[in-house]
């Protein structure tokens, strides 16, 4: 067996997903190579040759993969997938972005969002917002995979020593163009690798209203995130969605303010260790899934609970 | 510009999927089904397409047997002009799909296909990806705006880090989020209307293309549940189990 798992990065560092991605791979076994494809990326190689268990980075450093955009990437990934059983990425929508597309290239399925891996060929994955778990085995000759980040560690991210190998592949669709990226993450935590993440739902009422949240994710150093109502009626910014179509995180302790408990919602975070619900309805479903449930209004306990931290 | 417009018969968002206790899968039988939510962004925004005079025909495609032709007359009642259903009792791959979709693209030569993100049954997030490949074809996936200028569309696409802009050359296969626009409301008379409609019913046995499924379910779980918890009577509890029980903060 050996792995090629894509490295996902913004041209200086390797974004943690990936490390969670190479933990898959160790655990299907056999050698695993990354694949770097960016524009000036030498130092996303050179911090990936010390992942640890890595036999070779693979670099393609061409303005034509500088934005990731999918048609040439898959192209790439198809073509150098060819020497391997196991093609890897994490699901982050950049894997699901380009991965799909690399398996046509090469005519196999692609198996989405595995949470575990069984031998192999044989992977378990969630379907219909994790309310199945689906066990599949791949007939495939070249298994594609995208892998759901909290259900793997992260591999170490020092420690290795592989070899770094310049390739000089690839062409240039031309069919699509990079314009522009509008980040509004700024300095605050980041909600997928936080230990600790406050959620606003649309109990909220007000992107305003989300200041008592983030006053109190500050004190514990957490990441802020919302609902998909949130999101809609415009408080956040849809990267703050966790759920089936948004996010899905596990930190230590979750804490949902204001938040119901869809289906579609708890399909992102009810793998969290440890869940808080604050609603003032008692029947609100989020209780059934919560460690510690209180019944109050929001709009009092909130700066209650920041003021006792 | 013909628009072609995939949508999927899925088990309604609202009910919650039950294991069947043999572990072949999930049981659909009288289960309430519907359009897959995103698919009825993707076809409000050709509807739209073709209220701005920028498309003069919208073609909603499916593939999938039983009921899936009640699925499609709720595209003909949204507002699409035609339906095409390729009829199987298989449960096909993304894969498959994109291969029979790829056929019904080479035959209807659209300018512009649209299609979901995601399925909300198999949360596969492949299908438009891998037609858009099959095809050699441009893509943009998650997005929430879309506006069309001559042979190229700028998309705003909903990333993990925030939005990305990219514009891609027609023709090119989109994938829908659904911030994209909110689905229009059937009324009665648009029901009424969508009957008379045309609908050609092709099986899939009759194109003669390799649909072999690569995936074997080995079986289908239930997910373990959380254990109850409890309910705190005011912060000062919560505050004092959060610290000296789960020991969290
Ligand atoms: C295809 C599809 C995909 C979806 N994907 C996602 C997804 O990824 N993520 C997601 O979150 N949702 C998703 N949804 C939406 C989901 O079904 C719910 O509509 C959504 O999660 C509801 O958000 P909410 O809990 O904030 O709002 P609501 O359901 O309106 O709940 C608000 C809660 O706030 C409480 N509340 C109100 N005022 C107060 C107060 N003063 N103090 C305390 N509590 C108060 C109420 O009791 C209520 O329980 C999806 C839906 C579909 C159809
Ligand atoms: N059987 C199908 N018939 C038509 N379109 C489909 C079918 N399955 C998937 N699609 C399209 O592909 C999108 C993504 O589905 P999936 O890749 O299964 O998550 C859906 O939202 C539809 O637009």
């Amino acid at each position: 067996m050996s792995n090629l798992v894509i490295v996902e990065h913004d041209n200086n560092d390797v974004a943690v997903a990936t490390l969670n991605a190479i933990t898959a791979a160790q655990q299907i076994g056999g050698d695993i190579d990354l694949l770097v494809a960016g524009e000036n990326c030498q130092a996303v190689a050179d911090s990936a040759a010390q992942i640890a268990g890595v036999s070779t980075v693979k670099l393609v450093d061409n303005a034509m993969f500088g934005h990731h955009m999918a048609e040439n990437l898959a192209l790439l990934i198809a073509d150098v997938a060819k020497g391997y059983s196991h093609v890897l990425a994490s699901a982050t929508t950049f894997g699901k972005n380009i991965m799909p597309r690399a398996s046509a290239l090469l005519d196999v399925a692609q198996i989405s969002e595995i949470v575990e891996v069984k031998s192999p060929d044989t992977f378990v994955r969630p379907i219909y917002a994790g309310n199945a778990l689906a066990t599949v085995q791949s007939s495939d000759s070249i298994k594609v995979i995208t892998v759901r980040t909290i259900k793997f560690e992260a591999a170490s991210a020092s420690g290795g020593s592989a070899s770094i190998e310049t390739l000089n592949s690839g062409s240039d669709s031309g069919l699509s163009d990079w314009i522009s990226q509008a980040v509004s993450g700024g300095d605050k935590v980041e909600l997928t690798s936080a230990g600790i993440v406050v959620s606003g739902g649309r109990g909220m009422q007000n992107g305003e209203n989300f200041t008592l949240l983030q006053s109190v994710a500050d004190k514990l150093g957490a990441a802020v995130g919302a609902s998909r109502a949130a999101v809609d009626s415009g408080f956040v910014s849809n990267e703050l969605q966790v759920g089936q179509t948004g996010k899905v995180i596990a930190p230590d302790l979750y804490i949902a303010v204001g938040i119901s408990g869809a289906i579609q919602h708890l399909a992102g975070m009810k793998e969290s260790k440890v869940i808080v619900a604050i609603n003032n309805d008692s029947e609100a479903p989020i209780f059934q899934v919560s460690d510690y449930g209180l019944v109050a209004d929001l709009f009092d306990a909130v700066p209650e609970f920041d003021s006792a931290l | 510009m013909k628009v072609l417009v995939c949508v999927k018969r899925v088990l309604d968002p609202q009910v919650k999927a039950r294991v069947k206790s043999d572990g072949s899968g999930v049981d659909l039988s009288n289960a309430k089904m519907t359009m897959n939510p995103f698919c009825e962004n993707a076809l409000e925004e050709a509807l739209r397409l073709r209220e701005a005079g920028s498309a003069d025909e919208v073609v909603v495609v499916s593939v999938g047997g039983g009921k899936t032709q009640e699925t499609l007359r709720h595209g003909l009642a949204m507002g699409a002009d035609r339906a095409i259903n390729i009829t199987t009792e298989e449960a096909l791959e993304p894969l498959a799909i994109a291969r029979v979709l790829k056929h019904i693209v080479d035959q209807e030569l659209p300018g512009l296909v649209l299609a979901g993100k995601q399925a909300i049954d198999g949360d596969s997030n492949q299908t438009a990806q891998m037609l858009s490949a099959m095809l050699g074809w441009s893509q943009s996936t998650f997005i929430s705006e879309f506006k069309l200028d001559g042979d190229t569309a700028t998309t705003t696409r909903e990333v993990d880090a925030g939005l990305e802009t990219i514009s891609v050359k027609m023709p090119a296969v989109i994938s829908v989020d659904l911030r994209l626009n909110e689905p229009r409301y059937v009324k009665l008379p648009d029901v009424m209307k969508a009957k008379r409609k045309p609908m050609d019913t092709i099986e899939l046995d009759s194109l003669g293309l390799d649909t072999a499924n690569r995936l074997t379910v080995l079986d289908v779980v239930e997910p373990e549940g959380r254990a109850a918890g409890v309910i705190v009577a005011n912060v000062a509890e919560l505050v004092d189990k959060l610290r000296n029980e789960a020991k969290v903060i």
